[in-house]
């Protein structure tokens, strides 16, 4: 609790020194037929920095982040991740990409024919080609004690509760030690307190492992804790940006009615 | 009305245009380095071992019946001794490929649909292309070569149980030898017999687990969407199956029963 006001104080010190672009956005725009949804977004995303993106649900946050991992192809602009022209790469090099960007989705995504440990051997196996089992035993330990779930680890996904299963989504992300992280709305239907726990994790995991995060939510609580930069979303375009305590105080209306 | 059937035919080209994507996509993954030789031993359990109950009983049921309706048939032309022959001939030929198939459809497809389906809900196979893996490699691949090399397999359980169905049925009316009829049997049957019975269960196999697949993998997000991949796999696949058996008995009669 006293670490992550710490943090708080801190973060707006760090985010002012200048640091290298990873994730650079410009004018896109997605539609699905006749529905607009990303209008016009621009954003860059500094190394180590957290950033929040705020909004209504439906307003094309989801989105934004599945065009970044090249899920969804926008349909204008520019999107680069480490200076790399995401629209531009073939199969081989959007792997590559997806291989340092880790993806943390709503319900955890586990694999629910699979243990918590094969679920955390599996990007190891497959992605990371690991062959040494003692290895990739002490990797799946280490990151599972990481998020307090060692314990858990031969169990199926569906003997966990939702909050385990967010924590074992983030461990299997954490895993293959990414250098960024694309959080999609990571304490929904969480209660209070799990919620918390979860955006300190967040927090806590930004640390050890040096990853660069933007953070889909609309939980005020898991922006407060985790943001160094917050930007919010309506109707497809950012319409306000800056730290926490700026936006609280913001003459818009919409705006200041998430803080209400 | 042309503007009313212009979104049906796009619909139609759009959706023929994702299978002929994602056969492609299945044969450029197949010859890919890195086979999933685990999850494909688990799937061949899955799909093989645990139908094998199911299959053998309803053939034996099946052999059972046709022997108890052919009897009286067979009676009244004075050819009872064919009861053997024509039974084997059918149950290889057509009723054991074409029943295990149907089943499997039934049993099969819409388990990989629901599956599948039940796993793009749930954001699983994108977390899987996400992270950098082939979910194409590990589902799709492994589970269409299961069912292609299992269906054989179930149709040849199938067959022998329908068989033995038949020995049942004609004892219980008369006295037959267990070696007089499975003599009688196996010496009615042929290569022309068997080689297109076990050609066409490779290719149900192949549909099976390709269009289970195909409507697990595309469905859309939504619980309702599950049941929708699973119901329209069990009712594609066996249609499919009898559009490539219709086509086989052509061909195989052109090149053996002439």
């Amino acid at each position: 609790m006293e670490e992550t006001d710490k943090h708080i104080e801190h973060k707006s010190k760090s985010s002012a020194s200048k640091a290298e672009t990873v994730i650079h956005i410009k004018g896109l725009k997605k539609s699905f037929g006749s529905k607009i949804v990303l209008k016009n977004i621009n954003l860059d995303v500094t190394r180590g920095e957290n950033v929040v993106v705020l909004g209504k649900s439906g307003q094309g946050k989801s989105v934004a982040i599945q065009c970044i991992v090249g899920m969804l192809t926008p349909d204008h602009g520019s999107l680069t991740v480490f200076g790399d022209e995401v629209t531009d790469m073939n199969e081989r090099q959007l792997k590559e990409l997806r291989i340092k960007i880790g993806f943390l989705f709503q319900g955890g995504a586990l694999y629910d024919s699979m243990t918590v440990r094969e679920n955390l051997e599996f990007p190891l196996t497959r992605v990371l080609k690991l062959k040494d089992q003692d290895e990739i035993d002490q990797r799946v330990e280490e990151v599972l004690d990481g998020v307090g779930l060692l314990d858990a680890i031969d169990k199926m996904p569906s003997d966990l509760s939702g909050g385990m299963r967010k924590r074992v989504g983030l461990a299997r992300t954490l895993i293959v030690k990414p250098e960024i992280m694309l959080y999609d709305e990571p304490t929904t239907g969480l209660d209070p307190i799990t919620s918390r726990e979860i955006s300190e994790l967040i927090l806590e995991m930004q640390k050890k492992y040096k990853t660069t995060s933007i953070i889909i939510t609309h939980d005020m609580e898991c922006a407060r804790i985790t943001a160094d930069r917050m930007v919010v979303m309506n109707e497809g375009e950012f319409v306000a940006e800056g730290s926490f305590e700026e936006l609280k105080k913001s003459k818009e209306q919409f705006v200041r009615s998430f803080f209400n | 009305m042309a503007e009313q059937a212009i979104p049906g035919w796009k619909k139609w080209l759009e959706a023929s245009g994702d299978q002929v994507t994602f056969l492609s996509g299945f044969f450029r993954n197949l010859f890919r380095g890195g086979f999933e030789w685990s999850e494909f031993v688990r799937q061949c359990y899955e799909i093989g071992y645990k139908s094998f109950m199911l299959v053998g009983t309803t053939a034996f049921i099946m052999g059972l019946v046709l022997a108890l309706q052919l009897r009286p048939t067979l009676v009244g032309f004075g050819a009872l001794s064919m009861l053997p022959k024509t039974l084997a001939v059918s149950i290889v030929r057509e009723i054991g490929p074409v029943i295990t198939a149907i089943i499997c459809a039934g049993k099969i497809a819409s388990g990989i649909g629901a599956e599948l389906g039940s796993m793009k809900v749930t954001e699983q196979i994108d977390a899987m292309e996400v992270s950098g893996a082939n979910p194409v490699q590990y589902l799709v691949v492994t589970r269409v070569l299961a069912t292609t090399f299992m269906v054989p397999l179930l149709t040849l359980l199938g067959d022998v149980l329908g068989l033995i169905g038949g020995f049942l049925a004609i004892n219980i009316t008369s006295h037959v030898s267990a070696l007089l009829y499975f003599n009688k049997c196996i010496a009615s049957i042929g290569f022309v017999d068997l080689l297109p019975a076990f050609i066409k269960t490779i290719f149900f196999g192949f549909i099976i687990g390709f269009i289970g697949c195909y409507k697990g993998y595309n469905s859309n997000r939504g619980t309702e969407s599950v049941g929708l991949a699973a119901n329209s796999a069990v009712v594609t696949a066996s249609l499919w199956i009898f559009v490539v058996d219709a086509i086989v008995v052509q061909i195989s009669s052109l090149l053996f029963y002439h």
